[in-house]
């Protein structure tokens, strides 16, 4: 069956050794906010300074794990497009992010497995800061094989990231 | 066998009183929230995510079969609301985690790593219901934030047709 809508990329266009298009972000004390906001995360750390600052010993609010993963999906589908299904997704944490930081999205292609309708694409993601390492991420994705494919058809069993 | 955290050990000062706690599980049940646009309309808006998966219903039914939320929005669905009328009990997200800071005296505590395998999407309208259980916990150590253990506690999310909509492990490291 033909797709309405059109496939953005398909497993057999990625190689290992692709990289993602660069994403930058400019973090303002919004974005941490509205980022703690939409994850319904109401951790002080997340969206009171002073509580950062006079009790916890830290410099300033930081962006919580959940807005990362969301920043990293829309990365990830930014590049694969509708089709592109996340299968898996592994964070290490190595700094925190805070306003006037500027996050930096690159990634890597490390693996690319053919499963019929399905490619299974393994990725090293790395959020950085400053030319430093603030989050890692290992992701696994799952492309159509073909422009006629569709990973989110996979169900039940038959989904195996 | 499984034990229940109504069956936890209470505080933990002794090597063997730390690790009965692994293998506690406790069931939290279904989220407060149904999974709904106006949640996924302003995920989006945070992270300016343009997927027409999310923003456009045509484009999710043909797809999909139905409208979904970005499997990212996970815990979304499974936080507590902050007030509910008649609700008097503090619930706290990741209970069971809580509960090990509770019994080890170990207040602070970071995220070290989070690893999610995604399953079902979660589609408009689901509700989440999550089990948590103790993988490991480590003994005590000293690194560069305090002395405190390191332990993995794992969650489980299935949907109200128990679909698994998702399995995650968090390691923590917890400290005084």
């Amino acid at each position: 069956m033909t797709s309405a809508t059109a496939v953005v990329l398909t497993g057999t266009q990625v190689a290992v050794g692709d990289t993602l298009p660069e994403l930058r972000v400019d973090v303002t004390p919004r974005t941490v906010v509205m980022g703690a906001s939409s994850s319904r995360d109401w951790q002080p750390q997340h969206h009171d300074h002073r509580h950062c600052v006079d009790v916890a010993n830290l410099p300033d609010i930081f962006l919580n794990t959940p807005n990362q993963a969301g920043f990293i999906e829309r990365y990830l589908t930014d590049w694969g497009g509708p089709h592109c299904r996340i299968g898996k997704l592994g964070f290490r944490m190595k700094r925190t992010v805070v306003p006037g930081n500027t996050m930096v999205f690159n990634a890597t292609v490390t693996g690319v497995t053919g499963d019929a309708d399905v490619t299974w694409v393994d990725l090293e993601v790395a959020l950085t800061v400053d030319d430093a390492l603030a989050t890692g991420c290992t992701a696994r994705v799952a492309l159509p094989t073909t422009s006629t494919d569709n990973p989110w058809q996979r169900r039940g069993s038959a989904w195996t990231p | 066998m499984t034990k229940s955290v109504d069956s936890a050990p209470a505080p933990a000062r002794t090597e063997e009183e730390v690790q009965a706690w692994v293998g506690v599980s406790l069931d939290a049940g279904f989220g407060d929230v149904v999974a709904q646009q106006g949640y996924v309309l302003h995920w989006n808006e945070a992270v300016e995510n343009a997927n027409p998966l999310y923003w456009d219903d045509d484009v999710a039914k043909e797809l999909v079969g139905d409208p979904i939320a970005p499997p990212t929005m996970l815990s979304v669905w499974m936080r507590p609301l902050m007030f509910r009328p008649g609700r008097t009990e503090i619930i706290r997200p990741l209970e069971l985690h809580f509960r090990l800071k509770d019994a080890f005296e170990l207040p602070k505590g970071i995220v070290a790593s989070n690893d999610i395998t995604f399953g079902e999407p979660v589609r408009l309208g689901d509700r989440v219901r999550t089990v948590q259980s103790v993988r490991s916990v480590s003994p005590i150590k000293t690194i560069r934030l305090g002395t405190g253990r390191f332990w993995t506690v794992d969650v489980t999310y299935t949907n109200q047709r128990d679909e698994v909509v998702a399995v995650e492990s968090y390691d923590f490291f917890c400290y005084v």
